[in-house]
């Protein structure tokens, strides 16, 4: 079963998000008040990783446990980061969630937030049907 | 044994969060040359259930089924974390965080997420529409407009020195303090 290694992964990370509180609703109303460091102490140290980790990756050309040289495709530029991103922002306030949270959220057992993850995937679904008549 | 799972239960630290959270990153590309991303699970969920049709669903989405592993992960992790691997404390809230929720009308900290909004009896109220419905689809279209979310930008584009991926952040964060600031606050106002 080749994505059960991805399965567990995901049961890492979910077990981290938890344990980190950045599933929080009350944690990210703090982050957008200014009134703790924690969610900037999470996201810095974890970008921070991530920096050197990919240094190292690239530095000594290591190859995935397949054998593949590791890849990342560069980002491009266009409009939506700044529109999209703007109205991701203000979802993530109301929801108290990104996307990965959301998950993590109802594993916890806010079951409720199953409707909130509906209507992500529906918008989604709506931001698909326009994308080609959205500014980019 | 007995001892590391007390550690473990306890609330952690935001450094060793913020680690283990980036290192996700090694680690799905160590493991399939996969990058970390979350959001783009919406959009495969959309094409295998229903692309009607629409070009942007019009892709082989089952070559991407690893991310849909990995979000069910998610959901596992987070149900074993919330049941086996917490201490039961009340989450620690800044003083003037609590003070603006107050006026909300929330009060009870014992979860991670406030029982006063995240129940299903709100969900034909007003909070249930604002929190769940309008939160969400805003989520949705928001992330896949940007082109990623949090993990995608924030923690792999940024780990990758990727500049629109700092772009697409700051517009986060800039969305997040009107809608902390100014939204939510006037439609608490306007319907309590």
């Amino acid at each position: 079963m080749k994505y059960l290694k991805y399965l567990l992964a995901g049961t890492f990370f979910g077990i981290v998000l938890v344990k980190a509180q950045v599933i929080s609703w009350f944690r990210i109303q703090e982050m957008f008040q200014l009134t703790s460091f924690h969610m900037y102490g999470v996201i810095g140290t974890a970008v921070i990783t991530g920096i050197i980790s990919l240094q190292i990756i690239k530095r000594f050309k290591i190859k995935s446990f397949n054998g593949e040289p590791i890849k990342v495709a560069p980002k491009s530029f266009d409009k939506g980061q700044i529109f999209g991103g703007l109205i991701f922002g203000i979802g993530w306030a109301i929801t108290g969630a990104c996307p990965g949270p959301l998950f993590a959220q109802i594993g916890s057992g806010f079951t409720v937030v199953i409707v909130t993850l509906f209507f992500a995937i529906l918008g989604t679904w709506v931001y698909g049907l326009f994308s080609d008549k959205l500014p980019h | 044994m007995q001892h590391l799972l007390n550690i473990i239960q306890r609330p952690w630290h935001w450094s060793i969060s913020g680690f283990l959270i980036g290192l996700t990153v090694p680690l799905l590309l160590l493991l399939g040359n996969k990058a970390f991303g979350i959001s783009s699970s919406l959009r495969h969920i959309c094409a295998a259930c229903l692309p009607a049709n629409i070009s942007f669903f019009k892709y082989d989405w089952k070559k991407e089924a690893w991310n849909l592993f990995f979000v069910a992960g998610i959901i596992i992790g987070g149900f074993i974390a919330a049941n086996y691997l917490q201490d039961g404390s009340d989450i620690t809230v800044a003083a003037p965080t609590k003070e603006r929720l107050a006026n909300y009308g929330i009060r009870d900290y014992s979860l991670l997420l406030p029982h006063e909004i995240f129940e299903w009896s709100n969900i034909f109220t007003w909070k249930g529409r604002f929190f769940f419905m309008i939160g969400g689809f805003l989520v949705g279209f928001g992330t896949r407009y940007a082109g990623g979310c949090t993990s995608g930008h924030s923690i792999m584009g940024l780990s990758n020195l990727q500049w629109p991926s700092l772009v697409a952040t700051c517009c986060f964060m800039a969305g997040g303090f009107l809608s902390a600031n100014i939204i939510i606050p006037y439609v608490f106002k306007l319907f309590s």
